[in-house]
Parts: structure tokens; sequence; C-alpha cells
């Protein structure tokens, strides 16, 4: 059953305010979402005022501004910083994105910034995402095959055959469509989310997998597959321009073709 | 540190409100209201066999205020319940996942619902009169 409130160790607490410098003209108020388990405290939201004349236009640049500057304390995973690794993936101005490729003038008034929807806060913005990852496991995201392979080259595909797989190929992982999924907030122990079903399509959509049937027996189950409602939330997220909705309505459709 | 005692990040509280789950939870919310309507209909009709009084309370009630508010709604969550259910059989069809046609066609079917519920009431309201 959904659970809608937040438990009491989760509700969020007004934090600290940090002002800007004397002197810095051009200001932007970032409310960043902050949690330290050592501390025994409840979350809170702690205010950074940001000088933009010395900051970077990415969401992530403030942030590391804020970490080098101001508060070295605060915590976020980021790696690539162009959008291909999936480390900041963050609820910003209420959307799931990455910090990386999100321009602060595109957010109107205070910056705000959580960690990913409905997850399990390790501290401040990084989720704990072993359930995440072990449903993208449950997939089982490899060629499966049972007849041998050619001896003498690869197990080749026409130019349209890999295009099937080009796109679902894109996705990072970054997990923000899974964790924009209200279906998925009320029951990520048993649905597999956007994410995980897209990797599945992809293998799915490969012709070179021999394991189409029992793929699609993996995920004929009320939860697994069918908690999904078509709320779009994971299309309008994902900051690749991926289109998981699309894929779960494909697979629904593979499922029913195959009772025909 | 126990996984149980990590916080659960907020969620509904503040995801941004946009086409696309605002009118799912529309969905969802007038699915329920026409449950109710239901109720009240069999109600109706229980008022119709136990005679002409309790027949004739019921309906007074519903000509009322409240009663009329309450009838545009339900024919508003009909006509929106109808019009969105004919969206999600075009997903099944696999039609319509672009982001911009599934916030075009949202648009639409909130248009269609309210222009059906006014068509509705006028013909009704015509029928009466004449």
């Amino acid at each position: 059953m959904a659970q809608f409130r937040l438990p009491p160790n989760s509700r969020v607490r007004q934090g600290k305010v940090h002002k800007a410098p004397a002197g810095a003209s051009n200001i932007r108020r970032f409310v960043v979402y902050r949690y330290d388990p050592a501390s025994g405290r409840n979350p809170a939201l702690d205010t950074f005022e940001v000088d933009m004349d010395s900051c970077g236009p990415m969401v992530l640049d403030a942030l590391l501004k804020i970490k080098n500057e101001i508060d070295s304390t605060l915590t976020f995973r980021r790696s690539c910083r162009e959008g291909i690794c999936g480390s900041c993936a963050m609820n910003i101005d209420g959307v799931n994105t990455l910090a990386c490729t999100q321009a602060i003038e595109d957010i109107d008034g205070d910056v705000r910034i959580y960690p990913l929807p409905h997850m399990p806060v390790v501290k401040d913005l990084v989720p704990d995402l072993t359930n995440f990852y072990a449903q993208y496991a449950s997939i089982k995201p490899w060629l499966q095959t049972r007849t041998p392979a050619p001896p003498d080259r690869e197990r080749l595909q026409s130019k349209a055959e890999q295009e099937l797989i080009d796109t679902p190929s894109a996705c990072i992982l970054c997990a923000c469509c899974s964790t924009s999924c209200p279906s998925y907030w009320w029951n990520s122990d048993r649905y597999l989310g956007p994410a995980a079903l897209l990797a599945a399509y992809r293998w799915l959509v490969d012709t070179r997998d021999e394991a189409t049937g029992e793929r699609l027996d993996e995920l004929e189950d009320p939860f697994r597959l069918y908690r999904c409602h078509t709320i779009m939330n994971c299309t309008n997220a994902c900051p690749k321009d991926l289109n998981p909705a699309r894929a779960i309505a494909e697979i629904k459709q593979m499922l029913a073709m195959r009772r025909l | 540190m126990a996984q149980a005692d990590r916080p659960l990040s907020p969620h509904l509280g503040i995801y941004r409100w946009q086409v696309s789950n605002s009118l799912s939870i529309l969905h969802r919310a007038t699915g329920v209201m026409l449950s109710l309507g239901a109720l009240v209909l069999v109600g109706w009709l229980l008022a119709v066999a136990a005679g002409y009084t309790g027949y004739a309370r019921l309906n007074a009630w519903l000509a009322g205020p409240v009663g009329a508010l309450l009838l545009a709604a339900w024919s508003f969550c009909l006509f929106y319940h109808l019009c969105n259910g004919i969206r999600h059989l075009g997903w099944d069809l696999g039609l319509g996942f672009e982001r911009q046609q599934a916030r075009r066609t949202g648009w639409l079917v909130v248009l269609s619902a309210v222009l059906l519920t006014v068509a509705f009431w006028l013909l009704a309201l015509a029928g009466q009169g004449g």
C-alpha cells in the first residue's frame, strides 16, 4: 500500500542559511537537501546564496562551487560532467535530471535540489541504489544464446536490426526515470521500474538473443511489468531523451501478441 | 549504518506537477468518483422501487444546488474518464508516446471532456425545457 507521508525519521527540517559574500550582486539561492547519518538528526534544507558572476552555467557547477567555497561537507555523486556517466542524477526544480546538463538559467526562482525521490538516503544527495541495480541484474542484461556462434565471424546483424537496439542501448542507468515514477515509489519492491524494463526491452528486440521467450516469461507478472500505468513521468524525465514508457508498452504488446 | 535507519527521500510532495502525472492522477480520481456515482445510481433505482415519496424527495435533492453540483461533477468525471480511456487505448496500441504528442493528447482530452460536459448539460436542460 502506498505510504504518502514520509516516515518520522525522514521529515525535512529547516536548515542553515549561508549568505552570499558582501559585494556579490548577481545572487541565486540554492535550497539543498542535507542529511548527515552521523548527526542523528532528521534531514534538513540548507540555503546557499551563490554569486553567479563567479559560477559556471550548470547546476553541477553551483554544487561544486558550494562544496569548494562554502561547505565542504556537501555530498553528491558526479563524474563526467557531460551527461554520459549518470552519476549526478538528482531532483532539481521538481524534476529528476542530471545536474551537469541542467542549466541554472532555465530554472525560475530558488533552485531546489533533492536526492532522487523515494529512495533511502546515504548522505545529502546520495541515494542508495542497491535495489535499482539488483533489478537491472534481474533482467539478465547480457546476450543469451543456445545455438553456437558461427566459427569464422561474430553474430552479424543488419543495419536495421542494429537500429532497434541503438536507442535503448543509450540508457546510462542514472535512475532518473525509475525514481520519477509514482508506481515505482509505491511498489519498488516488486515493480521493476522503467529503467530495468527499458533494459529488458533492449534484449527482447536484439535479433541475436535467443532467450526472448524466457525473458517474456519473467516479465509476465502483475507487479514486475504491469504496475506501469503509463503515467509518462519516466519519458518526461529521461535526460537522454529515451522513451521507457513506449518500451514498456511494446513489451506489453509482445506479451499480448504471443497469446494469439 | 543499518539500511533500515536511512531516511526516505521526499517524493510526492516535491515532484513537479506536469501534464503527465496530473492527468494520470485525475484519471484515477475520476474513476473513484464514478464508482461512488454508481452507488448513487443504485440508490436512485432503489428509491424508484421504494415508491413515489422517496423518489420525489431524492429527485428534489438532486435538482437542488448540492445535487446539481454533484451531477455536473459526475458528468465531467464520466467524459474525462472516457476520453482519457481512449487515450490509454492508443497507448496500448503503441501510439502517442512522443513527449509532445502525449502532452497534446492530454490537453485534447481535458478540452474534449469540458466541451462534452457543457454540451451534455445544454442538451439536458434544453430537453427539460422542451
